[in-house]
């Protein structure tokens, strides 16, 4: 399964396309990858897993979001002021 | 590119731009036959001397005149139906790249393998050497694969703009706080030019778009020599 996961990110060359997001309107695809690789991270720590697998939703909301947008989000959840739920 | 008097519209560069260029003169003709039709008609029954008080009405040309019109319009909707959802294909693009508007210049991101982000601000007149076009070419261009599905993600800093290349069929709203997607393949090598679409304040008219388009061998080289420069 993991190995599965490791293979998709090293062939990563975009963003594929998601299907929970088909509309032009792509602002919670980018957010939702956010959200998912921080909380795969937490869940996954906690756990004592290996955290490679988040890789993949670092890989894609890095295609998908604006530098701006992430480096604003990053310190805000550095700072604890983050307001999505992790 | 756009030139002066120009009446039609550009050439098109991506397939979906030679579809919509096809689309827009069948629909034209349609329009222009009808026009003309309709103005001939007028034209005849207001120089006529012939007279008839006694017409009053007439079952068999209201019935032309009501079928016609709408099979003339299911001509123009089909094509314009095709178009639309062809517009709307899932294509699972090669790259991503994110263009964000200020006032008053573009910016643009690459960032599916590293981080590479640089401006692109229009040449001032003033500065402008022999070969470039003014009001249209900028300091750095957005560059991008040929035959290559590219995803352009859009959005704004502060107002909303809007990027347009007339001759890829791309036009989108770039919104503060919102991510618009859309998707365009480039056929040849070239450089294109667009303009913003939006008024945003004093220099709306001096922020244009300029998209070169290189094999995608180059592309790398292009990529790599950027992310050293900046």
């Amino acid at each position: 399964m993991s190995e599965a996961i490791n293979e998709k990110i090293k062939n990563y060359s975009t963003a594929p396309f998601d299907a929970r997001f088909p509309n032009t309107n792509q602002t919670r695809n980018c957010y939702q990858n956010y959200l998912d690789f921080h909380r795969c991270n937490k869940v996954l720590s906690a756990k004592d897993h290996d955290v490679t697998a988040c890789e993949w939703y670092k890989r894609v909301y890095k295609s998908l979001c604006p530098i701006g947008w992430v480096d604003k989000w990053d310190e805000q959840v550095e700072n604890g002021s983050f307001p999505g739920k992790i | 590119m756009a030139y002066p008097l120009q009446l039609g519209l550009q050439d098109a560069t991506s397939p979906v731009m030679e579809e919509l260029i096809q689309f827009h003169d069948h629909t034209l003709m349609i329009a222009l036959l009808v026009s003309t039709m309709v103005f001939y008609t007028i034209l005849t029954s207001v120089t006529t001397k012939l007279t008839n008080k006694n017409m009053l009405d007439s079952q068999g040309i209201e019935t032309i005149w009501t079928i016609a019109p709408a099979l003339i319009l299911i001509l123009i909707a089909m094509p314009s139906l095709r178009v639309l959802y062809m517009m709307d294909e899932v294509n699972n693009p090669h790259l991503t790249v994110k263009t964000i508007g200020h006032q008053w210049y573009w910016s643009y991101e690459y960032t599916d393998y590293k981080n590479l982000e640089f401006d692109s601000y229009m040449i001032p007149t003033q500065d402008l050497i022999p070969r470039q076009f003014r009001l249209f070419d900028t300091d750095h261009r957005m560059v991008v694969p040929t035959d290559s599905p590219v995803r352009m993600l859009i959005t704004a800093d502060d107002v909303i703009h809007s990027t347009a290349v007339p001759t890829l069929g791309v036009k989108m709203d770039a919104i503060p706080g919102r991510l618009n997607q859309t998707t365009f393949v480039v056929s040849h090598p070239g450089v294109f030019y667009g303009q913003c679409s939006e008024i945003c304040g004093a220099n709306h008219s001096f922020m244009p778009i300029t998209v070169e388009a290189i094999p995608l061998i180059h592309f790398e080289d292009w990529s790599t020599s950027m992310l050293a420069k900046i």
